[in-house]
Formats: structure tokens, sequence, C-alpha cells
């Protein structure tokens, strides 16, 4: 504990990816081990901020704070609070298990595969453990790169387009944010204090202009509708760890944006736009939900259900109360645990079959049965089941969304529906029914896979079962966020935008 | 009272072993390891009901769930005289198939997991019945819908199975949106979500109304129609009745304890615990009576025409199941309980011997083709005519005592009540006669089956007949602690109950009571006499019927087409608005297309300027953002300052 650790968990990857850049392309092994080595002894490393963290203060952690360019007033700050915490978590347990699911599937360029997606561990920890704005979109920019080619170069045959499309849509977002901090900068007093700029009262025609700013970063990210069409293409394309980085942690900095800088730095405006935010998030949830209806291909199923699901995701955070708060954080992790395992488990017979058509499945519960009982205690966790994690978060989040409106509560609830007639059609038609010739002969997952998903399958009965070890981390950051929206006043925006007209 | 933890642990810690287990260890013997854990169960349930008896009730949580701000779950249990109740009757009735599936699964592939399941589905209901609060019921509630879709598509291989087990859950889905809204409008009320808190202050709710979608509703009325939708699911009742028949598609002795004894009653259940919230409300006990009532006639039609043996058993349930809520939504939770209790006996007898008359029959499940197995199975065809007996109402058998308190009760319930009596008297009457349907054509006359079929026939194996012995005994005796004072009993079960439930008031006097009693028995009567004259006397009446009434007949048989009707109205739309609305049209036009126009017009841009530039999107996509990020920068800054 006397090590800085948010430092030593974020360079740590990038030391190791510069190492086993410089190893012999030929030493396969080498490369192999010495990634998965690094990957678990930064998951090992990340530990202290589960058994150490003070659960009750909503203060910044674990802080570390050096002068970097003292001219601009830019600092080196990183600090972890209940909110951010548990991303940094998922962030190295993923990458241990993406690490795991790329040692066969990985075969050519296999020392820069396994660098760029240590050098993603490394940036997208350092995204949720800035505390200053421009530190944070260094880190932000950064992970766009390796994961730009994590797709362009070890995708599918499709792969150019989604790359492009994937950074077109990011970057687009990335530099309204841009304009943002630097607008936020210059109203500061020329700082990139993220704790300053919490505690900072903006006028309200600003917090406005730059609350859009923000969503266009954020919102491409989570993604909401409509501009979630990139996410179809970049998941279908990625290769596994690919879409698990994804769906697990990189579209997680969306929402994780509304909470960091959105709600607490423009609570005025957060609370003025919320109505809209629900809205589109209810479309989102539904629209997600129905279009998997129509999808025949098994990675763009899921990729349209993250649609949905991360829609659960914002209408908790936009319900500006406690439960959903606190459910659409909940459901941040879940949705990285679950939809991640589903990636994962996908790679995994695609590695087999090489065909994700649905229609080429049927009866794979006959011929891969430990698989398909895996795969099942999954699904039920995507359609939210009791004792399951997906259950706790998404009732938190229609109780949260239900007491902010009985109309979007109820709207939100009929995605459930669906969502368990998408999951359960899916999994009739890939495991149920007789054997579809085109899957016969192939064995079953072997012990390094099944390894692979047992901490996934641990995590979705201990969040479903006792989710109050995870709720008592968010607990107190919560209600502190909360205090602040509520001490902000409440401003007409019809109001306003009459003003601004005039 | 900690022991009573192990009621519902038991058969989890059962599943567990099974399913980690099973494949490679336990296989054809993991009913070593079920069987003993819900006999536990038993016998500790017994001990219960004997602790709640003398006069004890027991509400504790064990350990706390969920919070977030006030909301608070926890996981507790809640011991009084209706748990108690249910208690004796899941944990028998399941003790009971598990036996009886020893014989019945025997030499299947998936032994192991269908003992399994069965331990899952039994934790999950006594988690239902023993909850204190509506989270933990909820999880019961979901759970048990889970275990039956595992065990609806139990023999996955078969595409009708697989889609029974998914429209169950779905269709079930529609019901706990209800039902889960129910459980938020009750938070936001009350507070709480604990039955002992909701139960106490509900009635400050009274006089309440809240605005839904525009319009002001009446709180509790409110609640508890979304309660009810819940329900409505789980027990099959109109609209939402269309997975029951489908569920057949699941192993008998799943049908007999799943969909006929337990997991359906879990409804009646709900009703019959929530009545301090349901009796504030005459609008929704209204629709409970109705719906109740409509669903009884409704399914008892369908019921007289179909010839696959268990579908008519379970069209039998869903009638049933009408009664039950029916007479909840009369006020009369004790008697709905106390039907329950004697229906979960004489059912589950009814679908094991179906169950027994299918192994015989190598699977066959046309009542046409079978015919005079009386003589091959006897065991089967006494204990069958038990149940048969018991159902149709005829007195001094278990049926009988639920049903007349049900109908007397209801013939006490105002305006509303005397309807519904007329219906559900209606109703016994048409059970009576399809039950005796399957004993005359099934079980009588000549046998119509192959000759291979007839070479096989043969009584079942003593796992599966004494189970059926045993609930013959049920079906008989179980109903005599409830015999009505008219009659010179001490109607235990009412009192019993009373506690908790709470009993109508009843203003007409006994002679009545023996009146109605006299008619539901000549309906009774009359409908076996009936049905011995269709089937045994003058087999050309039914199909100069059928000729005669084709239209009808058609209806009937294609169960009034609510199947075609569900499919044109929702699961088409739905599915066509996916496939030729949002992903050709809004997703691959409409927003691809203005997301992918501003890239090609920049590439179009760049196409005039070409000497300029390299032909890389990337380039293009930083020298769009450099412009825009000046442009910006520029508009904003000098705008702010």
């Amino acid at each position: 504990m006397d090590y800085p650790i948010l430092s030593t968990v974020i360079f740590l990857p990038v030391v190791g990816a510069l190492i086993i850049l410089l190893m012999q392309r030929s030493n396969e092994g080498l490369i192999k081990w010495s990634a998965l080595t690094f990957s678990i002894i930064n998951f090992i490393l990340s530990i202290p901020l589960f058994t150490s963290f003070n659960k009750t203060t909503a203060a910044m952690q674990f802080t570390e704070k050096y002068k970097w360019i003292p001219g601009w007033n830019i600092n080196y700050a990183l600090g972890v609070d209940g909110i951010s915490v548990l991303f940094v978590l998922l962030s190295t347990l993923l990458t241990v298990l993406c690490v795991s699911v790329s040692w066969k599937s990985v075969k050519q360029k296999t020392k820069e595969f396994f660098a760029a997606l240590l050098l993603i561990e490394g940036s997208m920890i350092g995204v949720f453990c800035s505390v200053d704005l421009f530190l944070f979109y260094i880190f932000w920019e950064a992970m766009l790169i390796p994961m730009y080619l994590l797709i362009g170069v070890w995708g599918g045959p499709n792969r150019i387009y989604a790359a492009i499309k994937f950074f077109l849509f990011t970057l687009v977002g990335s530099v309204l944010m841009l304009i943002g901090i630097i607008v936020l900068y210059f109203n500061t007093g020329k700082s990139f204090d993220i704790l300053q700029m919490m505690v900072t009262n903006y006028p309200f025609n600003l917090q406005l202009i730059l609350f859009w700013a923000f969503f266009a970063a954020f919102a491409v990210k989570v993604p909401m509708f409509p501009v979630h069409t990139w996410l179809p293409d970049a998941h279908t394309e990625a290769p596994t760890a690919g879409s698990v980085i994804l769906a697990g942690v990189l579209i997680k900095m969306g929402a994780y944006g509304f909470l960091r800088f959105s709600m607490p730095i423009l609570p005025e405006a957060t609370k003025a736009m919320a109505p809209a935010m629900m809205v589109l998030s209810v479309i989102g949830i539904i629209y997600g939900a129905v279009i998997c209806l129509g999808q025949t291909d098994l990675k763009r199923l899921i990729a349209y259900s993250s649609v949905s699901h991360m829609g659960f995701v914002t209408l908790g955070i936009f319900a500006l109360n406690i439960q959903g708060l606190q459910g659409g954080i909940l459901q941040m992790l879940n949705h990285g645990i679950v939809t991640g395992a589903l990636f994962l488990c996908i790679g995994m017979i695609y590695d087999r079959t090489h065909t994700r058509q649905i229609a080429d499945y049927g009866g794979a519960a006959t011929i891969f049965p430990v698989y398909a009982a895996i795969f099942m205690v999954f699904t039920l966790a995507s359609i939210g089941l009791p004792s399951t994690n997906g259950f706790v978060g998404e009732f938190l989040i229609i109780l949260g969304g239900f007491t902010a409106s009985k109309t979007v509560g109820t709207i939100s609830a009929l995605g459930i529906i669906i969502g368990a007639g998408y999951m359960l059609w899916l999994y009739q038609r890939v495991f149920f029914m007789e054997v579809n010739p085109k899957i016969q002969g192939h064995n079953d997952i072997d012990l390094r896979e099944i390894l692979t998903l047992v901490p996934l399958i641990i995590l979705v009965f201990w969040i479903g079962v006792y989710p109050n070890t995870f709720l008592s981390f968010m607990d107190v950051s919560v209600q502190h966020l909360i205090e602040r929206l509520n001490s902000a006043g409440q401003q007409n925006v019809a109001q306003h935008i009459i003003e601004v007209i005039q | 009272m900690e022991q009573y933890i192990l009621i519902p642990l038991l058969p989890l810690t059962a599943f567990l072993i099974n399913i980690l287990f099973g494949k490679s260890a336990i296989k054809d013997k993991a009913h070593w390891i079920a069987i003993p854990a819900v006999f536990g169960s038993f016998v500790l349930a017994l001990m219960a009901f004997a602790e709640v008896m003398g006069g004890k009730v027991i509400n504790q949580d064990i350990y706390t769930w969920i919070v977030s701000g006030t909301f608070k779950a926890s996981v507790g249990f809640l011991i009084d005289q209706l748990t108690a109740i249910m208690l004796i009757v899941v944990t028998s009735i399941s003790l009971l198939v598990h036996i009886y599936s020893v014989g019945y699964m025997h030499g299947d592939g998936g032994y192991y997991r269908f003992f399994s399941y069965l331990s899952l589905f039994t934790f999950s209901m006594l988690m239902l019945i023993l909850a204190n609060n509506l989270l933990q019921l909820y999880f019961g509630w979901e759970a048990v819908g889970l275990c039956s879709y595992f065990l609806i598509g139990f023999w996955y291989e078969k595409k009708s199975a697989s889609d029974a087990g998914k429209k169950a859950f779905i269709v079930n889905r529609f019901g706990d949106f209800g039902f889960g809204l129910g459980v938020m409008l009750i938070f936001l009320s009350l507070g709480s979500i604990h039955y002992a808190d909701i139960f106490s202050k509900i009635g400050t709710l009274q006089g309440h109304s809240i605005a839904m979608f525009g319009y002001n509703v009446d709180l509790i009325t409110l609640i508890a129609l979304l309660l009810f939708c819940g329900a409505v699911g789980k027990s099959a009742q109109i609209p939402l009745h269309v997975w029951l028949p489908d569920a057949m598609e699941g192993p008998t002795p799943v049908s007999a304890l799943i969909h006929a004894a337990t997991m359906v009653t879990a409804g009646v259940f709900m009703v019959a615990r929530f009545n301090p919230v349901f009796s504030l409300s005459p609008v929704a006990m209204g629709v409970v009576a109705i719906t109740g009532a409509i669903t009884s006639l409704f399914a008892a039609t369908i019921a007289l025409v179909q010839n696959d043996i268990k579908r008519i058993i379970a069209y039998s349930t869903l009638s049933q199941l009408g009664y039950m809520v029916l007479a909840c939504g009369v006020g009369a939770y004790g008697a709905g309980i106390f039907h329950l209790y004697t229906h979960a006996y004489f059912k589950a007898l009814l679908f094991l011997g179906a169950g027994s008359v299918m192994h015989a029959m190598s699977g066959e499940l046309d009542i046409q083709k079978m015919g005079g197995l009386k003589k091959f199975m006897p065991a089967t065809y006494w204990t069958f005519l038990i149940a048969s007996l018991s159902i149709a109402g005829i007195p001094g058998l278990s049926g009988f005592f639920s049903k007349d308190e049900i109908l007397w009760l209801a013939y006490n319930g105002g305006i509303v009540g005397r309807i519904v009596w007329a219906i559900g008297t209606l109703v016994a009457a048409l059970t009576a006669f399809y039950s005796f349907r399957i004993i005359f054509v099934a079980f009588h006359g000549k046998f119509r089956g192959t000759h291979e079929q007839e070479h096989h026939l043969h009584e079942s194996p003593k796992s599966m007949t004494i189970p059926l012995m045993l609930l013959a005994v049920g079906s008989i005796f179980a109903g005599w602690v409830g015999i009505p004072e008219a009659l010179g009993g001490g109607n235990f079960v009412g009192h019993f109950l009373q506690p908790v439930l709470g009993h109508p008031h009843v203003h007409a006097g006994e002679a009545e009571e023996k009146m109605v009693m006299a008619i539901s028995i000549a309906c009774a009567v009359g409908g076996i006499f009936v049905s011995w004259i269709f089937y045994v006397l003058k087999p050309e009446i039914p199909k100069t019927l059928v000729s005669q009434f084709s239209g009808i007949y058609a209806v009937l048989w294609n169960k009034y087409y609510v199947d075609e009707l569900y499919d044109a109205i929702i699961v088409r739309p739905t599915t066509w608005l996916a496939r030729s609305i949002l992903i050709p049209v809004t997703d691959g036009t409409i927003i691809e297309g203005i997301v992918n126009g501003v890239p090609k017009m920049i590439a179009a841009f760049g196409q005039k300027l070409r000497k300029l530039q390299t032909g890389y999107v990337q380039h293009y996509a930083m020298s769009m953002a450099i412009g825009l990020f000046i442009l910006f920068s520029l508009v904003l800054i000098g705008a702010v300052k």
C-alpha cells in the first residue's frame, strides 16, 4: 500500500507493452506468457483498491498529484472515488480474460496484438483515474489508437470500414468535448482541476452549451440512440478481445463521463436536460431491443442488445435519484461483466466453427453441454433474472425511472419483456433443437476457456445475491452527487432559450 | 426456528450437487440426492405446521439483499397459517413426484438434469411461499418460471418443446411486467415492500388517486390490478393463459408438479396473501372475480372437444385455477386456498395417471387411440377414477368440499358473486362431463391402438403406482378438514386460515346453503350421466353433434384462435418492425445516410482539392476535426468572454 497504486496500474501495462514489443517475433510463447503475467500482476496490484477503499467518504482516494506543465496549470493528478473505483478493477480483470481468450485465436502479429491490448488497459484505467481534465483527455484519446488498430488489423473481413467508422464517430465527439474542456479551462480561472470545477458555479447558458459539447462525446461512446450505428459494425468486425474491451469498458466511459463531468460540473444544465436524456434512453432501450429480433449474426445481436442495456444505464443516471444512479452505475458494471462474457463465449465458439450466423447453429447443447450451461448463466443475467446481477441493476434503474416519471418507467420496463424475447430466441436457435451438421464434430470448451469464464460467473451471482458489497462502494459518492444536484437551482429552459433568441 | 431455513436450503443443495457432479459422477443415482433433500423439507414443513397450529407465527429477516437509499429488500421468512398450508402442499406433492419420476424418467439421458431441475424448482417455490417481502416473492416468482422453462423444454431437441418453454417464459414476462410495476408503486406509495408494513399502512392510501398517462386512477385499485397482472400470467388466466396448454410438452411429472399442483397456483396464493390490499378495492375485486369466472368457463368449453389426454387435463387445470381466482374475487380467499390444496392432490393424480397411461402406450396421447385400458392397468384406472370423481365434485371426496365452499361463498357475494356462482355451477357440470369423457373413452370400451401398442400394454412399476395410491388417498380425504358446518363438520381449514385471510360475511341461511349444494351435486351427477350416454350408451351422438355444429366445434377445437390472434397482432408486427423498418430504414438508410453523408461530402470536397490531399480517410478526418475545432473555439470563446 505504500506504492503509488494508481500510477502503477496505469503504467505497468504500458511498460509491459514496450517490453513485449522488444521481444523476438518468433518467440510466441514468451510473448503470450509475458502478456498474461503482466495482466495478472496488474490485476493483483489493483486489488487493494477493493480491500482498502474507504467507503465512508465521497472524496477522492489513492490520490497522486504532481505539477506537469506549470505554465498552463496542468497537473498529473490521479484519484478514484466510489463511482470510478469499480471500473478500474473491471478493467484489470477483463484484460486478464482477454489475454486468455486470445491465446490461440490470434495467429498473426501476435506481438503487436498483445502490446496493443496492454496499451488499451493502461489508457482506459487512466481515463477512470484522472482528476485533471487535460490528463483525462490525453488518456481518452490515447485509448482510441490501439483500439482502432485492434479492429483494423485483427478484425473480420469488413474491418477497415468498421475501424474508420469507429474512429470518425468518436473523433467528432471528442473534438466537441475538447472545445468544451478549453472553455471550462478559461471559466475556472485557467485550471483543469476537475475537483475545483465540481464546486464552481457556471452561468446557466454556458452550462447548457457545455452540456451539449460533452454530450456529443459521451453519447457516441455510450452509445445512445441515434449515434449508435458504429457499435454493431465495430463489434462485429473486432476480434474477440476487442469486442470484450469495447463492451466491457470502453462504452462505459460515455456513461462515466456523464457521471464525472456533466452532472457535478453542470448540475443545472443536467437537471434541465434530464427529461430529454431519459426520453433518448427509453428510445434506445426499446429500439435496441426490437432491432435485436431481426438480427441474424450472433455478435450483431449482442451489440444491439448493448444499445438497449446502455439505455437502461443512462436512464438510471438521468433519473437523478439514488436508486436510479446506483442502479445505473451497478448496471454499467453488470453490462461489462455479462456482455463481456457473452462476447467471450461467442469468440470461443467462433474459434471452432468460424461462423457467426445464427442459422448455422442449432443443437449446440448436445455438442457443447458445458458451454451451453455457461452460456445459459449469462443469458439469464442478460435478461435480468433475480439472483443474477442483471436483475439488481435493472430493478433499481426502473425503480429510479419510475420515481422520476411513471410513463418513462413503464415504457422502459417493456424492454425487459423484449429482452427475454430476443435472448431466449437466440438461445433456442443456437443451442436447442436438432443438431446442425455444420457444428458437428467439435469439442466442448477446454479448461483454459472455462477458467476464463468462471470469474465472471462468480461475479454474476455475487452481485445478484449480495449486491451490497458493490452498492456500498458507491453509496456515499452517489449521495454526494445528488446533494450537488439538489443544491443547484432549477432553471426554466424554455425561458432561457427565449432570452437567448431575444 | 433456525432449522426452517433448511426447508428451502435442502433442495438448493441437492440442485447444486446434481448440476455440478451429475454428469460426471452421479448420473442415474441423482434421485439419491434429490429425494432425501425434499423428504427433509417435507418433515420440516410438518414441524412448521405443527408450530403454527400451536399459535406461533414466524416472521424473520435472514439477510439484507439490496439497499439503495431508502429502498431495502431482505431475504426473510414469514411462516403463518397460509404459508404453513402451502408448505405442506408443495413439499408433499414434490416428494411424491420425485418418487414417481424415478420410474418414469428411468433410462432418460438427462436423468440427473431432470432431478436437478426438480430440486431447483422446489427450492424456488419454497422461497416464493416463505417470502416476507415482495422482492423475495418476485425472486421466487421468476425462478419458478425459469424452472418451468427448463422443464417444459427438457427434451430440447424437439422444436415444439423448446418453443413451448420459450413461450411460457415470455408470456409470463408480460404478467411480471405489471407485477414489477405494482411492486414499485407500492414502494413509492408506502416506502416499504415488506408485507407487515404494507398491510399495516395500506389503509392510509384509501381515497388517494394517481395520474397515469394523463388519467386519474384510484391508487389502491391500480396497485391491486398491477399485482393481479402477475397472477394472470403465472396462474394462466385469460388473456395470458396461452402458455399453459403448450407447457404439456414437458415430461408428465413436471406437468403434475409445476403445471397443476404448485407453480400455477402461485398467482392465487399471491392474491390471497395480498387480501388486505385487494379487499380495499371493489373494482379490482370485481375484475378478479370476472377474470376467474370467464377463464373457468372458457377453458372448460375447450376441454370438451380435445383428444390429447394431457391437454384435456391442462384445460381442466386452467378451469380450476379460474375457480380459485374467482373465489378470491368474491373475498372467499380461504375457500380459494382450500381448493388450491385439494386440487393439488387430485390434479397431480390425474396427470401422473395420464403419465402412467403414456408409459404403457409408448408415449401415445390421443384418447381416441386408447380404450379398454381398465383391464391392463387396474391401479392406474382406479386411482384415475377417484381423481375424476373428486374433480367432478361427488360428495364425500376432497373436490366436493372445496368447490362447494367456493360456490356457496360466491352465491353470497352480491350481484357479481351471483353471476360468477351461476358460471361456476355451469362449469361444474362441464367439468364432470369432460373428466368422465377420458374415463369412458380411454379406460372403457375396446382398445383402438395398434397391435404393437396393445402387446406392450402393462401396469406401471411400483415406484409409479405407489405415489398414485397415496395421491388417491389425498384426493378422497384431504378435503375432510374442511367439511362445512351445514354438513356437521368443523370447517377446520376455514377457521385455521381466518387470521390471515378473514372470512366473508354470509347472510343466507343453512337451507339455502343446502340448496346450493344440491344444485352443484345435480350438476356433477348430470355431467357424468350425459358423458356416459355420449361415450358408452350412444357413441354416435357426439359425431352427429360435431357435424351439426361444425362451426362451434372448429372454434373450440382451435381454442378460440387466441394463439393465432396473438401471432397476428403481437409476434408478427414486432418482427416485421425489426426486419423491415428498423434495420433497413431507420438504421440502414436514415441514420447511416446522415453519418456516412458527412464524410462523403468532405471526401467530395477533397476530390476537388485532390492535389492537396493524400487520399487517406484518416487525413480527411483530421482536417475535419481541426476545422471544426478552430471554428467552434473561436465562436465559443468569443461568445463567452
